[in-house]
């Protein structure tokens, strides 16, 4: 443990930190996205949708092993850990680099960086707010206009009815794509990874995972606001 | 030529600093950007103000003093020179040129143009060296370096300490310099005793130094006059790695 903490004071420890929390999110992602894919699945009109029976299997797996829950909760549990760390190590190193220019220019030319670089904070911010919101929407239905639990697939395809929700996602995952876009390349340098042969792929890499992820995740409110879903 | 020029003074580190303009009149498009500050120099001096400060020494790309930013970009708009390699044909005429010190709370500005770049001095005291025995010379090839690490340990070794890497970082991070300081001496077998020790300290005093924190963005590799690689910096994140979580780097050695 004091070898972890002697890491994560240097800022290359926090941003090693950044990089494996964002890892574990990055994999939630993907998991999530298929899940969410499961509600373009053909139901014959009888028993639960196959996504409200996916999402009932999430609640049960693995009972009566564990208890009802309980692997959904630990994967919650992990996935707050993941999203505390990554936002804590986040605001320590924005800060770190603020003070660290002082004054600015007065002439700014940006170099190379890429859109995606230099919006990874703000970026962040919004897909952190966008979590919240989604949250509030499908999972506690707090912010939801009919909302019922365990019907998740009529959750879904009401809650895209409307344009401007089903605008906001679109924006609020091509902005986590985005994220994902930098993040991904990034990933190598901060752990460490330096090979040549690793080099050439990590830009189409990056490309690749993080469109077909918005892809993925598009298609969704797409299909409901076509009428394709209902 | 006709260019207008905008040129950051500051009488000291704590005056507060401000743009000058000049209209320059006979610029020739082959003198170096250093002669050009010369010739307004003199103008200035003919008229009885104080001349620009900006440090030069080599005028040749190798020593590394004299950096700074022209219009937003370190060392101006040509790929891999120093200001002192920047020349007026690269400007238009009627061209208006911003120059401004390199800008890090590390790096404070100390007259006009010239920074106090010892940060990077005490960077490489951290653990730019090695420890060996000294007495009467090896033999050559006494110590045999396969020929790509050797290559490499050049390519980093490169590294004139000019602090455009730092200008040009959105973070004014020394990660850049800080990474060359150390593969010079990791890629090669003399510089394997104090490696781990070595990534620890020197990433210790660059954040203690006040440098900014290293996102990716690969804007120093642009700005690197003598063109070192981002990927020095993968390599100096891996030893600090293993040189926490093996303990190896810890004070007493050894770890827990
Ligand atoms: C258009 C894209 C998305 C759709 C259609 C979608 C859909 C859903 C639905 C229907 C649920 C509720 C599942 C249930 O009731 O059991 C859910 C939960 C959740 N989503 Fe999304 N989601 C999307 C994007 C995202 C993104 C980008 C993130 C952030 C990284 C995210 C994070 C979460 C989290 C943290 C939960 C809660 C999981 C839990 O309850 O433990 N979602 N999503
Ligand atoms: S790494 Fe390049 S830009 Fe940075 S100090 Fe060395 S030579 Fe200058
Ligand atoms: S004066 Fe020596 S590098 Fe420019």
């Amino acid at each position: 443990m004091r070898r972890v903490i002697t890491l994560y004071r240097s800022s290359v420890g926090k941003k090693v930190a950044m990089a494996v929390s964002g890892l574990i999110l990055f994999g939630f992602v993907v998991g999530h996205m298929l899940g969410n894919l499961k509600a373009f699945e053909s139901h014959d009109g009888v028993g639960p949708h196959p996504l409200d029976a996916y999402a009932e299997f999430l609640r049960e797996v693995g009972y009566p092993l564990i208890p009802e829950y309980g692997l959904l909760w630990g994967f919650r549990i992990v996935l707050l850990a993941a999203v505390g760390i990554h936002i804590v190590a986040a605001v320590q190193l924005w800060r770190q680099s603020r003070s660290a220019r002082g004054k600015g220019y007065r002439k700014e030319t940006s170099q190379v960086f890429s859109y995606a670089s230099r919006t990874m904070r703000w970026g962040g911010v919004i897909v952190a707010a966008f979590v919240v919101y989604h949250l509030l929407h499908f999972t506690t239905g707090h912010a939801h206009p009919e909302f019922e639990y365990g019907n998740v697939y009529d959750n879904l395809v009401i809650g895209f009815q409307n344009p401007l929700v089903a605008g906001f996602y679109l924006v609020a995952v091509g902005a986590l794509c985005l994220h994902l876009y930098h993040g991904l390349w990034s990933i190598f340098s901060t752990l460490g990874v330096q090979n040549p042969r690793v080099d050439r792929i990590r830009r189409p890499l990056a490309a690749v995972l993080s469109i077909g992820l918005f892809v993925g995740y598009a298609v969704v409110p797409l299909a409901v606001l076509a009428g394709i879903l209902t | 030529m006709k260019l207008t020029l905008h040129v950051w003074r500051q009488s000291g580190p704590r005056d507060e600093g401000r743009f000058e303009t000049h209209r320059m009149d006979d610029v020739s498009p082959s003198m170096s950007f250093l002669d050009l500050l010369d010739m307004v120099n003199e103008t200035i001096t003919l008229e009885g103000g104080e001349p620009i400060a900006f440090e030069h020494d080599c005028r040749e790309g190798i020593c590394g003093s004299c950096g700074m930013m022209v219009n937003g970009v370190a060392h101006g708009p040509d790929d891999l020179i120093t200001a002192c390699q920047l020349h007026m044909r690269s400007f238009e005429d009627g061209d208006e040129i911003w120059i401004e010190p390199w800008r890090a709370d590390a790096f404070p500005v100390m007259k006009d143009l010239v920074v106090d770049r010892s940060a990077f001095d005490r960077i490489v005291e951290a653990g730019g060296y090695i420890s060996v025995r000294t007495g009467s010379a090896p033999d050559a090839h006494a110590v045999p370096v396969p020929k790509p690490d050797a290559d490499r340990a050049f390519d980093a070794a490169a590294c004139i300490g000019c602090g455009a890497c730092v200008a040009a970082c959105p973070n004014a991070s020394a990660m850049l310099f800080t990474a060359a300081k150390a593969a010079h001496l990791s890629y090669l077998p003399q510089g394997q005793t104090e490696r781990l020790e070595r990534a620890m300290g020197m990433v210790a005093t660059h954040d203690e130094e006040g440098f900014g924190n290293c996102t990716n963005h690969g804007a120093c590799q642009v700005a690197c006059p003598k063109g070192i690689s981002v990927d020095y910096i993968a390599r100096l994140n891996r030893d600090l790695m293993k040189a926490t979580l093996t303990g190896v780097g810890m004070e007493g050695s050894g770890g827990d």
